[in-house]
């Protein structure tokens, strides 16, 4: 199949950017959508032109890396689907394909289709941890988890850090990523002594780096491509209310 | 808690808890409006008025209720003021349709509409029967008790000007939709809400703003198509 | 004795980690921060390190190509993770989890090391339990275990089928509180170019910046290799597409040994090659094969649709030549095993080149809930991939490249040949012997990272306590920039036609069908000539495109590529040298009537250690011999 690839290309942080059309041929259906891209870098290559430049690195949807948008969505069209994950065969025969970076002011350009995601590391550090040293821990079986939080803590800790939720949110708000890692430990026993600082900790970075706030559109939830419910992002604003009204 | 209402969530909270509010205002205010369907002759809906002006509780509840829609707007201004800085460079295609809905994304566009309708409401209403008065006012005695005749103003009005009954009505629709995402967004705001809870929510706020938006339009359907 | 010194204390096997450990050197803690640890590699041996230095108090600083510490191929990892906890009362122990590790390894890894790999196993799965990996639990809340990987307990700890991710982002969870601490200083986006060694001591590396192309130098009292394996020298694996044997390969160039560089593990349940443009095998958990039978048609080049096909016209082949074991034997057994019936004609889809994993008996038996409790995620990857429900009709898979159990030598104390280089997790080669069993890998790397290293490290460092901060402007820093800018240079300016995947591709070919499930001498010396062969001409005509002060793919793609050159002869050169059969390496020279591997005890009971000798020259070869006094070799047999 031949089809119309519309890029955005940016050559640094500074540059304004453009988009540039590709037309390629050749495509198969089998093709993932980042086999297709390689495939058309290969093109680019030999006929002496610059490759875009995105990132990927398992390409079997677990580590996060990719990420684009593609035709207007976080990791194209395909619920519970992250980039790599998508093939040729949900595109048509002829079609013009939009593919644009993550867009928030807390995720800047770095070259092409590659974000800088930095904010979520600060994020994390601020709080998305617990506090134990390697050999301090008791035998695993100490504690029994409940069945129910266990569940919803696995859940919620199945986030990938891909960034989708943000990308999607009309207001670039990581309240969904954020959310996933104060409910995946407050709802653990061995979190819970930590979740009141953890979460005030982290929605004050998160505030800090210039994420927008939540307004409970759920286009995070619809593009994770995890599935992760938008019923976090209410026990974070719980854990975080909590912590605040101990004050 | 200073440092509460500097936060993302704290000021959403603010918006939520004052709308909120206003959810339960919006009951009371078409109870007391449905009682203009229920009787011709005007007295029920008078008393009504009558009890809302005179009643200690309503008088301490109005300045409250000013409060509250001040809350309520100022916060989400600032709210969606900042919502939009998060994103400087926006996408060149851009489907939102595909993962939330109309309403949800335009929380703002239709809380101003409303604002506008609101204005205009106040002003037909509110500030005649508090502050200036109107010809229309006049004064009734229901069961020994003088009251002012608030049912002429307000049938008077629907019943003379179409073009305002059909305005009261798209702004009631509006109004259904604010609510239809409003409602349960307040809850998951607040933190009342679960993997459980959430659908539900979600189906009480259809409800709920139906039955806001159906009553509200109900009466001047009601005196288009009586009177 | 030779040069190579494993250290392997004396004593009864059980109490060597114990008595080695009371007299390991200490670092006292006032001594720590101002000793300077770098850390190459974020998965869960590296994180694992890293934190646990950090909470020690040494000043660790850690490098990841990736953009994130969280995003280390560890995640990816699906099955469990192994742990002698015997919460299943079915006779597990740690004597057990050794034996079965030796056993699975074709007895080609140091009893010591694997010994003490059990051992830790425990303390690991303790450790990520408080730092909240949510592993599987029972209705009561505790942990629940599987039988997983050709083992007869349940010892298997798992997170759904993405025990990896859940174990990783637990270890990067540690990790970024000492970035927070202030212990640990992150470089994400760095590629290690080079090993800097000083006065015989590996003291510093050289990274790229991956974003601004900027070569930088970092010094520090010792180096920790924790960077992964070289499965995808193959091209085609289910390793992530950045992964790279780079760091190791430098290292060895520098004077750390390799060992049994030739023993990788195929995995046999991937999603097999489709197309000619897939840039990736897509690893379907063994975990499947607990309830997925597994069978190719009777009759030769049957093109019916599976479903279609009656269970007297299935071959079963697993259950048929291993009772005993059936679907669930090891891997290398499952692997060859596959291969064996799609050469002989008999496998199934588009290429020939698969077979089937078939859930119908289990839906049928345990209800699709059941089976969606337990394979869901992995279900829906599969037809993700395929456009194929494995509910509806048989999984296809083939073997895939996956593991390398070769890797750097290390000792006991997990040291290289280099003094002050160390190599943990994967990148080294002690536990997994010729073949990993299944679940080990995380086990072993979290081992290494949280448990080992910590302790050796240190009774290393203790002699370095006073030794001040070096500067990167010593000479020999200094020459390692020109020599890694040089080389950036050289790639950039042949400016010949074929992209560098391209080049990659032909490596992994060669390297698969000469040196992958099945070696012969005669195609090993003819993938030698072959990968000279590319090589050179990758050198006349690869065309990378670019400046080298950019993010430039491109260019890191091709120095991993010509890294992958000098590796891939190496890896040959050890395979033609061990002419028995063990584990993973089959040599067709050397096989059973039944066309099992067959074991050379006598003349190949040995860990092969090579040793560089300069561009051009051959590697030199030597032996660190194995003594088994606490197993009993024997066959491996699992019929």
């Amino acid at each position: 199949m031949k089809i119309y690839l519309k890029i955005w290309r940016q050559k640094s942080p500074k540059d304004k950017g453009r988009f540039e059309m590709y037309p390629l041929d050749g495509v198969s259906p089998e093709m993932s959508f980042l086999e297709m891209l390689d495939y058309l870098n290969k093109t680019l290559i030999k006929e002496g032109k610059e490759p875009v430049v995105f990132e990927s690195d398992c390409r079997e949807g677990i580590c996060g890396t990719c990420g684009l948008y593609i035709n207007g969505r976080p990791h194209g069209n395909l619920r519970k689907t992250t980039t790599c994950e998508l093939y040729m065969r949900e595109f048509a025969d002829g079609e013009t394909i939009t593919v644009e970076p993550w867009r928030a002011g807390a995720f800047p350009v770095v070259k092409d289709l590659v974000v800088d995601r930095h904010a979520f590391e600060k994020i994390m550090q601020a709080g998305g941890f617990i506090t134990v040293n390697a050999g301090a821990a008791p035998d695993a079986n100490t504690i029994p988890i409940p069945r129910d939080s266990f569940d919803k803590a696995f859940e919620a800790a199945t986030c990938i850090g891909c960034g989708a939720c943000v990308a999607a949110c009309k207001n670039a708000s990581a309240m969904l990523f954020v959310a996933a890692k104060v409910s995946h430990l407050a709802l653990l026993p061995q979190g819970k002594p930590e979740a009141a600082r953890r979460a005030k900790a982290m929605v004050a970075k998160m505030d800090e780096l210039g994420f927008g706030s939540c307004t409970n559109t759920g286009a995070c939830e619809a593009e994770c491509p995890k599935g992760i419910s938008i019923a976090n992002i209410a026990r974070l604003n719980r854990e975080f209310l909590k912590a605040n009204l101990k004050e | 808690m200073n440092k509460l209402f500097a936060s993302s969530i704290g000021r959403k909270l603010l918006v939520a808890l004052s709308g909120m509010f206003l959810i339960l205002f919006l009951v009371v205010h078409l109870s007391i409006n449905l009682l203009l369907i229920f009787d011709d002759s005007g007295a029920l809906f008078n008393k009504g008025a009558h009890f809302m002006a005179t009643n200690p509780m309503v008088g301490v509840m109005e300045p409250l209720l000013a409060v509250g829609f001040v809350v309520h707007i100022m916060y989400a201004t600032i709210v969606t003021i900042r919502n939009y800085r998060a994103r400087p460079n926006g996408y060149l295609k851009n489907l939102p349709s595909a993962n939330s809905s109309w309403e949800s994304r335009n929380m703002f566009v239709l809380g101003g509409i409303i604002l506008f309708f609101l204005i205009l409401h106040l002003n037909h209403f509110f500030v005649k029967m508090k502050f200036t008065g109107d010809p229309l006012l006049t004064t009734v005695i229901i069961d020994g008790v003088a009251m002012k005749n608030s049912y002429l103003l307000v049938s008077s009005l629907f019943k003379e000007n179409f073009w305002y009954s059909i305005g009261y009505m798209i702004w009631a629709v509006f109004l259904g939709f604010h609510l239809v995402h409003g409602f349960w967004s307040a809850f998951q705001t607040v933190g009342l809400n679960n993997e459980v809870w959430i659908q539900r929510l979600q189906n009480v706020s259809i409800i709920y703003a139906t039955i806001i938006a159906a009553g509200f339009c109900i009466i001047p359907l009601y005196f288009i198509i009586f009177f | 004795m030779s040069i190579l010194n494993s250290k392997i204390p004396s004593g009864p096997l059980a109490d060597k980690w114990t008595n080695h450990k009371a007299s390991l050197r200490l670092v006292s803690p006032a001594n720590r921060k101002k000793l300077d640890i770098i850390v190459v590699g974020t998965g869960l041996s590296g994180s694992g390190a890293a934190s646990t230095l950090g909470e020690m108090g040494y000043n660790v600083k850690v490098f990841c190509y990736q953009d994130s510490p969280r995003r280390a191929h560890s995640v990816a990892a699906q099955g469990g993770i192994n742990a002698a906890k015997n919460y299943k009362n079915d006779g597990d122990s740690i004597f057990r989890l050794f034996y079965d590790m030796i056993k699975g390894g074709d007895f080609r890894a140091r009893e010591a090391n694997v010994y003490r790999a059990a051992e830790v196993s425990n303390l690991v799965i303790d450790h990520y339990t408080a730092l909240g990996v949510p592993f599987a639990r029972d209705y009561g809340g505790l942990l629940d275990n599987r039988s997983f990987g050709g083992v007869q307990v349940s010892r298997t700890f798992y997170a759904k089928g993405q025990t990896g991710q859940q174990c990783l982002l637990g270890g990067y969870s540690a990790l970024i509180r000492q970035v927070q601490a202030g212990t640990v200083t992150m470089y994400p986006r760095r590629e290690m170019l080079d090993l800097v060694v000083v006065d015989g001591r590996a003291r510093g590396i050289i990274t790229r910046n991956l974003i601004t192309g900027e070569i930088e130098s970092h010094s520090a009292h010792a180096v920790v290799l924790a960077t992964g394996g070289y499965g995808t020298i193959y091209y085609l694996s289910t390793l992530a597409i950045n992964s790279n044997g780079s760091a190791a390969w430098k290292a060895h160039k520098r004077g750390a040994f390799f060992a049994n560089p030739s023993f990788i593990q195929i995995h046999p349940t991937s999603i097999p090659v489709l197309n000619n443009y897939q840039s990736k095998l897509t690893l379907m958990s063994e975990s499947l094969r607990n309830d997925g039978r597994v069978w190719v048609p009777k009759k030769k080049g049957d093109t019916r649709n599976p479903n279609d096909i009656p269970e007297d016209e299935r071959d079963y082949y697993l259950e048929r030549r291993y009772p005993a074991f059936g679907n669930l034997v090891p891997r290398d057994v499952a692997s060859r095993a596959a291969k064996e019936r799609c050469d002989s004609g008999y496998g199934v889809g588009p290429t020939g080149l698969s077979v089937y994993l078939d859930f119908r008996d289990a839906i049928q038996k345990q209800g699709r809930k059941a089976i969606e409790d337990k394979y869901g995620n992995l279900f829906e990857m599969y037809e993700k991939i395929t456009g194929e429900s494995p509910y509806e009709t048989p999984m296809r898979i083939y073997p895939a490249g996956h593991y390398t159990m070769g890797g750097l030598w290390v000792d006991y104390n997990l040291m290289t040949t280099i003094p002050g280089l160390f190599a943990i997790g994967e990148s080294n080669f002690s536990d997994h012997g010729a073949n990993r069993l299944g679940a080990s890998s995380l086990m072993q790397c979290a081992g290494d990272g949280y448990f080992i290293l910590p302790y050796t490290i240190a009774n290393y460092l203790a002699d370095f306590i006073h030794e001040p901060r070096l500067s990167t402007d010593l000479p020999e820093f200094k020459h390692a920039i020109s020599e890694v800018q040089d080389r950036i240079q050289r790639l950039l300016s042949v400016n010949g036609k074929e992209p560098v995947s391209d080049f990659h591709k032909r490596l992994g070919k060669i390297m698969w069908d000469y040196c992958g499930m099945v070696r012969n001498e005669q195609g090993l010396i003819k993938a030698m000539e072959l990968i000279t062969d590319l090589e050179a001409e990758f050198w006349k005509n690869v065309k990378v495109p670019g400046r080298s002060t950019e993010m430039n793919q491109e260019l890191e793609k091709a120095g991993r590529v010509a890294d992958y050159f000098e590796l891939a002869k190496l890896l040959c050169a050890d395979a033609l040298n061990r002419k028995e059969s063990c584990g993973a390496h089959f040599r067709e020279e050397s096989q059973t009537e039944t066309g099992e591997a067959k074991r050379d005890d006598e003349n190949f009971s040995y860990v092969a250690v090579w040793e560089y000798k300069g561009g051009g020259k051959d590697p030199q070869l030597h032996k660190e011999p194995l003594t088994f006094e606490n197993v009993k070799l024997q066959e491996r047999s699992y019929q």
